[in-house]
């Protein structure tokens, strides 16, 4: 049977209709003022699920975390932890720790008790504290630098630091607000793996605010695509990519191509959609959409081909022009405009390092794709 | 011109430079640095000694009031006479009498507790100011520095309308029936504490507010995320924080307190004694300015400790910016 892709194919509470929800968002609503920045939203996460918040900023992804945290109220609905309603509870008595986008390290403290504040909060043992920390710089690899203080390490350490501190308590549920955000992309790409491992490790339920589409693909479990205050899909990120729910999402994560039309002709699991300017595309992936209904078929470049001739027996050819080619080392990225106009994006993996056909600046090109290869979105 | 040059410019070119350009470029940065130094020589350290030199001299009907001292004129046979004739005589009286002893020791106190007063009242001022919309904030500040704008002197002279038995407040408060007497606050300490946090609470609350101002609120949300009560963070994080501000504070308010002159003399009365007015006094009053020089010279040494203090406290404040 063809599935999608997914990184942890034993875990997916949320197929399970008998699994119970960790966190609980109903119907929430917070406005500032006028603005209303999370607009009657419902989310549901699982124990153990490294979940991730996409959005662009000002979508209200880190209002979600912030009411989490405490730090906000919702105007309306209700926030549920483990069965228990949050409303009204301080951000002191909250079983959840956050770390903080700028890190919030105390300045005026050493690493070590940077870590060790919040287990002196709890008034846990001297002894025990003095473990605890210990292993926290152990997993973060901070061992010979718990004497110094924030401003004397680097960026990344920092970002370690920060990431002790919040996981010392043995939260029931860590929040990060961008966290990866201030590090260079090498490190970057580092330590999402890190994260990774120590939330397995650690058994935790992560809920992470990106606006960066790479990191909560690399990363989540399931991703929610957060547009205004809304929800406008939640989904593995294999799900995401390749079955998105509407034009935004297609549009907001990854490159997409998309053509406007109308069902033509509705056979049983496959469909023509009338493009428009003699272009027909044939699609398994039409669903329940009815004849006349105005679509949108979206097909991402990798899974479109392009070839000086058209290629035999191809269900789906549109002849154009090469307008634009970039070469990124590892693939290639083709711009051709068709006939009408329209400049279709299509990418191709350098598997080989010597191309048998190549192409060039307007050459006259053929953009071809399997039935199955896109989707058709009504939303 | 030239700095910009070097900058840009190859290492070749930059050492083919004429050693003439790059000796005026030494003198122009060290001129920038001699500067405030010059400053400190003339308007400091020169007077100093001129008051040190008093100090070491005896007073004598004339004019000045002291027999001279060192005469340059007579070169170094001159020198030599006046090695022979120092003498610490004001020094040495400056300890037999207690009323000196006193006076210090009185000023101290009274700066030390006007200072922590003015530190009490200061910082909810300072924090409510930090704490305010950043877009009420200027005029809070504006607020804060508005009684420079009116003289010092009035300022305080207007206290003693308010203090006085028959003043202000007595009235206010027995109109509205609280005190069925007059408070005494005229003339007593009490009144120049209120003098004091009066007027210097604008030293205390500006360092203060520079301070709080600048800290990242997000470490408060630190400090509760991680299960601190806001009080709580309050002290282990805001104030911790703020130490460099208070500090500074603290030392713009008492250093010139201790020293403070105007505040005793009109609203403290004859009955305080503070280090100021014992000065002014043997000054005008008695016209012994050697013994006066020597009371000044003290004061200074006192104050140098706390100076150095805050000297110290800024280096690191600033490290710890770095």
């Amino acid at each position: 049977m063809k599935s999608l892709g997914s990184i942890r194919r034993d875990f997916a509470p949320w197929n399970d209709p008998n699994a119970k929800p960790y966190i609980q968002f109903d119907n929430v609503t917070k406005k500032f003022g006028e603005f209303t920045a999370v607009n009657n939203l419902s989310l549901t996460i699982f124990e153990r699920e490294f979940f991730a918040l996409l959005g662009a900023s000002g979508c209200g992804k880190s209002t979600l975390l912030r009411m989490l945290a405490g730090f906000e109220e919702p105007s309306a609905g209700r926030i549920l932890l483990d069965g228990q309603d949050l409303r009204g509870i301080p951000p002191y008595r909250r079983p959840v720790n956050m770390m903080f986008q700028s890190y919030a390290l105390f300045p005026h403290m050493t690493v070590e008790n940077n870590i060790a504040f919040g287990l002196k909060q709890e008034g846990m043992a001297k002894a025990d504290i003095d473990k605890r920390v210990a292993e926290m710089l152990k997993l973060v690899k901070l061992e010979q630098f718990a004497k110094r203080k924030p401003h004397q390490l680097s960026g990344g350490q920092r970002q370690r630091v920060a990431l002790a501190r919040s996981v010392a308590k043995r939260p029931k549920v860590l929040l990060l607000d961008e966290p990866l955000g201030a590090l260079d992309k090498k490190l970057r790409e580092e330590t999402q793996f890190e994260l990774m491992d120590l939330q397995q490790n650690l058994g935790l339920t992560f809920v992470v605010v990106t606006h960066d589409q790479e990191e909560a693909m690399t990363m989540a479990d399931r991703i929610a695509i957060i547009d205004k205050g809304e929800v406008m899909q939640v989904a593995t990120p294999a799900e995401v990519y390749e079955a998105p729910g509407s034009r935004f999402v297609a549009g907001f994560v990854g490159n997409v191509n998309m053509f406007d039309g109308k069902i033509a002709a509705g056979e049983a699991g496959s469909a023509s959609i009338n493009a428009g300017n003699g272009i027909t595309i044939r699609t398994e992936n039409a669903g329940s959409a009815a004849a006349g209904t105005s679509v949108t078929f979206a097909i991402r470049p990798e899974k479109i081909k392009v070839s000086s001739t058209k290629p035999a027996g191809a269900v789906n050819a549109i002849e154009g022009e090469v307008y634009d080619i970039a070469y990124l080392g590892d693939m290639t990225v083709y711009h051709v405009r068709l006939d009408d106009g329209q400049v279709v994006r299509a990418s191709t993996m350098n598997a080989a390092r010597l191309t048998e056909d190549p192409l060039t600046w307007n050459d006259r090109a053929w953009v071809s794709f399997r039935p199955d290869a896109g989707v058709v979105l009504t939303r | 011109m030239s700095a910009v040059t070097a900058a840009t410019s190859s290492p070749a070119s930059a050492a083919g430079k004429s050693t003439l350009v790059r000796l005026g470029e030494a003198v122009v940065s060290r001129l920038v640095i001699i500067i405030p130094y010059l400053w400190l020589l003339f308007f400091f350290l020169v007077p100093f000694i001129i008051v040190f030199k008093i100090s070491l001299s005896q007073t004598a009907i004339a004019m000045p009031p002291y027999t001279p001292v060192l005469d340059f004129r007579s070169g170094i046979s001159g020198v030599i006479a006046w090695f022979g004739t120092l003498n610490f005589d004001n020094y040495i009286l400056l300890t037999r009498d207690a009323l000196y002893f006193n006076a210090y020791v009185t000023s101290v106190i009274v700066a030390a507790i006007s200072t922590v007063l003015t530190l009490l009242i200061g910082y909810p001022i300072a924090y409510g100011m930090a704490r305010a919309p950043a877009t009420i904030r200027p005029t809070l500040l504006m607020l804060v520095i508005l009684p420079f704008w009116t003289s010092f002197l009035i300022r305080v002279y207007a206290w003693i309308g308010i203090l006085k038995p028959e003043g202000l407040l007595n009235q206010l408060l027995l109109a509205t029936g609280i005190i069925s007497q007059p408070l005494i606050i005229l003339n007593t300490y009490t009144a120049i504490f209120i003098g004091i946090v009066y007027s210097y609470l604008p030293f205390m609350v500006l360092p203060l507010y520079s301070s709080l101002e600048k800290m990242d609120h997000t470490l408060i949300e630190a400090a509760k995320d991680l299960g601190c009560p806001p009080t709580s963070a309050f002290w282990k994080i805001t104030f911790p924080l703020s130490l460099p501000g208070v500090i500074a504070g603290c030392l713009l308010v008492f250093i010139p307190a201790v020293g403070e002159f105007v505040i005793p003399d009109l609203l403290g009365g004859s009955q305080t004694l503070m280090i100021g007015r014992t000065l002014w006094n043997e000054f005008f009053a008695n016209r012994d300015w050697p013994v006066s020089s020597a009371v000044a010279v003290i004061l200074l040494l006192l104050l140098i400790v706390p100076i150095m203090l805050f000297q110290r406290a800024q280096a690191r404040a600033q490290e710890q910016d770095q």
